[in-house]
């Protein structure tokens, strides 16, 4: 398919007929666009949310630069420092007493003003891990002389995104490292990986209270003795793919267990996860009428939505959920015209939903949002013709459109509250026309922002 | 401490710095990286990504490329992004893991110019040095490809101005307010590298008269123009009402005589005892500032000159700290400090602080208190600290 867009070409090798697309990496892989969505959290966010944890990254100026002016958007620059590696570190065989001696000076500076922080991160790059440096080594150099602050191994190594886990889910495991075994809670649960605290009214928070258990999230937790007390759980949940890593090992560490209930926008998949809950809590299950209520109350949302919406293009990209194809499915299937679909890969989990949309919808396209051709796609091309409805920052910025739902990493959605938030949002999103520019290109989102 | 940092920004990459200056150029920046330098860069040191097209990638290097020295796969997609997009030329640079591994760029270049039968030139970066070398190299290597040889001087007065990016500018309309102010002095803009001009008005660079290198990241270009065409070059950024206009006749002066001058330089340096402000900026810009409080309050300043900042024009008597803490004792020994605003962590409270951002440091964080300083009235800042 070729399209003209802002005087360039189109190639075909940048979108897709899902009808013709292959899974779970539909596109060829080279040289790569960024788009100016930046909604998205990095590394340096997660790592925010332990409260009090001070983060020292050893790297080379490059690759510095990103992650230290991530904190100083942030307005955070009290809890970030860093290590530069220059050229001659390679040659000199002293990496490891470089950021040991760096790191050091650093803390010492701290200490000094009585800010010795109760956990530090220190991050090293691809190069060190590439030259074999000795990181074991430079933590426990840094325990003896600190012996008080929990230290933690951080990774900024983006070379290995393709051959093992990736720095995202690196860093959702590593947040949680300073948790230590510790008496078990039995009426407690936590729940790993998300960047936000899920609301009261989220299907599994709600059904936990009903039923009479505590419900613990990083990102509620006020302070570093408050975190250390995620360990006390009897029951780790995550929701999200990046994070199951991190809430299987946490839970083989410390000998709980572990349940993996996925975001997803199927009520099918939404109840089977409810039912999983109820089983490991070892309570009833949500009673059918409990279920009717949640659903009905879901598809009212979405039929008020779509009467408002109409048959206005619907665009999705992959910033906004991680479950994309389902998100698509779900709308489809209630008569939204959902055209295309931004994404490089899918996540496992979306098979089943990719093999229905390739049956029943051939003709979804699917967008790679990184591909060179797609520099000339941006701020809506030939799209803004009509008015289209971006669930997500980068369809926004694709579509050129002031209509755009405002959400990244499904954040604080789950189950059929979240299929009606999510209804209510494009809902709103529909009328309420938004500053597309300034609002996509602040780090971050839900962060602390000085450009705002 | 010589490389640790508790609580300072970075400056920007030597990558950054090549990819800023050839950004209007119509060409095809690749960063052999494998993901860091495109968002830090688009995000960080590009204030026009969101507005205005232009082709900057990475390569998506994994570390199975690396190990496996799968450069094929770095020509195949470059030819194939050309193919598709048809740039003007190729850029080719490397982060810290090509370079750290010796990735032969030449050979790459050599293969992809072979292929696509376009202009290539690979950029010696290592993701380490500062954006002044990346930026002052790459314009470097796009004059020698583009610059016209069959130019002649134009008959009036003109000048090309040398060194002017977003990361030393930002895009508050300095380097319009610098052509405005050569205009209103009588000359001819024939170029502005690289931001503003066309790559044809630079291809005609040789027909100006005279050079102004307004960054440090601009003077190798202004050395090998007056070598290729026999232009002098000035060094200076007219800040202020008195500066500009010294610079104006200097300028006019280099075009007569024919001699460099690097005149952001003739300011005087304090005694060291006066507790005299000190300037923290690129190397031209704070050396012109200074001569801009000489020529507009008659208060003489020092520049800070750090090592991080390289290459960096400066008078010998310029200190060059290594790190933060040096930076901090220079800072407290300070009348008054003019420096970008993260620079104020580690300067004490009763030293008067002059906001200065400046893009390559902070990026975007205080770009809309960065004021234009560029032939106007300088406020006192003795009214203002």
């Amino acid at each position: 398919m070729l399209e003209r867009i802002g005087g360039k070409t189109l190639p075909e090798t940048a979108e897709i007929s899902i009808g013709q697309a292959s899974f779970p990496a539909p596109f060829e892989t080279g040289l790569e666009y960024n788009m100016p969505a930046r909604g998205h959290w990095n590394i340096v966010h997660s790592a925010m949310l332990v409260p009090g944890l001070h983060q020292i990254y050893a790297c080379a100026r490059g690759c510095l630069r990103g992650v230290i002016l991530t904190a100083g958007e942030m307005t955070a620059m009290d809890r970030m420092s860093f290590v530069t590696l220059e050229e001659e570190d390679f040659f000199s065989g002293r990496m490891e007493d470089s950021v040991i001696q760096g790191a050091t000076h650093i803390l010492e500076q701290l200490e000094k003003k009585g800010m010795l922080p109760p956990a530090v991160m220190v991050v090293l790059s691809c190069v060190q891990l590439f030259a074999g440096v000795d990181f074991p080594y430079i933590l426990e150099s840094l325990r003896q002389r600190f012996p008080k602050t929990d230290f933690i191994d951080g990774y900024m190594h983006p070379t290995m995104r393709k051959s093992g886990l990736t720095p995202d889910q690196v860093m959702r495991r590593q947040i949680y490292a300073p948790l230590k075994a510790c008496p078990r809670n039995g009426k407690c649960v936590t729940l790993i990986g998300s960047d936000h605290a899920f609301p009261p009214t989220a299907d599994h928070v709600a059904f936990l209270k009903k039923n009479g258990f505590a419900v613990r999230e990083l990102a509620s937790c006020g302070s570093y003795a408050e975190y250390l007390r995620l360990a006390e759980s009897f029951l780790f949940v995550t929701n999200i793919p990046p994070a199951r890593h991190a809430g299987e090992s946490l839970a083989k560490r410390l000998g709980r267990r572990e349940l993996y209930l996925p975001v997803s926008y199927s009520f099918s998949e939404i109840r089977h996860s409810l039912l999983l809950l109820a089983e490991a809590l070892e309570v009833p299950p949500p009673s059918p009428e409990e279920f009717a209520e949640k659903e009905e109350r879901a598809e009212k949302a979405l039929q008020q939505a779509k009467e408002r919406i109409g048959d206005a293009a619907i665009t999705i990209d992959h910033t906004a959920t991680f479950r994309p194809l389902s998100m698509a499915r779900l709308l489809l299937e209630h008569n939204f015209r959902v055209t295309k679909i931004h994404a490089d890969a899918f996540a496992g989990e979306e098979k089943e939903d990719f093999l229905f949309l390739k049956e029943h919808h051939p003709s979804l396209l699917l967008s790679s949002p990184t591909h060179p051709a797609m520099r000339f796609a941006g701020k809506g091309g030939s799209e803004n013709r009509g008015r289209t409805l971006a669930i997500g920052q980068g369809a926004a910025y694709f579509a050129g459109t002031p209509f755009f739902v405002n959400r990244i990493a499904d954040s604080s959605l789950f189950g059929f509250d979240g299929i009606f938030r999510l209804a209510e949002e494009m809902k709103k999103a529909w009328e309420t026309p938004s500053l597309t520019e300034q609002t996509i290109q602040i780090k971050g989102l839900g962060c602390r922002s000085c450009l705002i | 401490m010589k490389h640790a940092s508790r609580i300072l920004s970075v400056y920007s990459s030597d990558t950054a710095g090549v990819a800023s200056m050839l950004y209007e150029l119509g060409g095809m920046t690749v960063i052999h990286d494998a993901s860091g330098c495109n968002s830090t860069y688009t995000t960080h040191d590009e204030p026009r990504w969101y507005q205005m097209d232009s082709m900057v990638y990475i390569s998506a290097l994994t570390e199975n490329d690396m190990i496996l020295g799968n450069d094929e796969k770095l020509v195949k997609d470059v030819c194939r992004t050309a193919k598709e997009l048809s740039p003007a030329f190729i850029a080719l640079c490397a982060s810290p893991m090509p370079a750290m591994t010796g990735t032969d760029l030449n050979a790459i270049g050599e293969e992809i110019r072979e292929k696509t039968l376009l202009p290539v030139f690979p950029i010696r970066t290592n993701g380490m040095d500062c954006y002044l070398k990346g930026a002052s190299e790459a314009l470097l290597a796009y004059l020698e490809h583009f610059c016209r040889e069959d130019v002649q001087k134009t008959r009036e007065l003109s000048v090309n101005i040398l060194g002017a990016t977003p990361l030393d500018f930002s895009v508050n309309g300095t380097v319009e307010a610098v052509r405005k102010f050569l205009m209103e002095e009588g000359f001819r803009v024939v170029s502005c590298m690289c931001k503003g001009s066309s790559p044809g008005e630079i291809a005609s660079a040789g027909a100006a008269q005279v050079n102004l290198a307004v960054s440090s990241c601009g003077l190798a270009a202004a050395e090998y123009l007056w070598k290729r065409f026999g232009t002098p070059f000035v060094a200076g950024v007219p800040l202020g009402i008195g500066y500009a206009k010294r610079l104006a006749g200097e300028l006019k002066k280099a075009a007569e005589t024919g001699e460099n001058l690097y005149s952001c330089l003739r300011r005087h340096v304090p005694d060291e005892r006066a507790k005299a402000p000190v300037i923290l900026h690129e190397g031209v810009f704070a050396s012109s500032l200074c001569c801009a409080l000489e020529e507009d309050f008659h208060t003489e300043a020092n520049v800070i000159a750090p090592k991080m900042l390289t290459p960096f024009l400066r008078k010998e008597e310029d200190p060059s700290p290594e790190c933060e803490d040096l930076l901090a004792e220079l800072f407290a020994k300070a009348g008054t400090v003019f420096a970008d605003p993260f620079y104020k962590a580690i300067v004490p409270e009763d030293v008067p602080f002059v906001s200065l951002p400046h893009e390559a440091f902070s990026g975007r964080c205080f770009r809309r208190e960065n004021k234009v300083l560029a032939a106007r009235k300088i406020p006192d800042w003795r009214k203002i600290c």
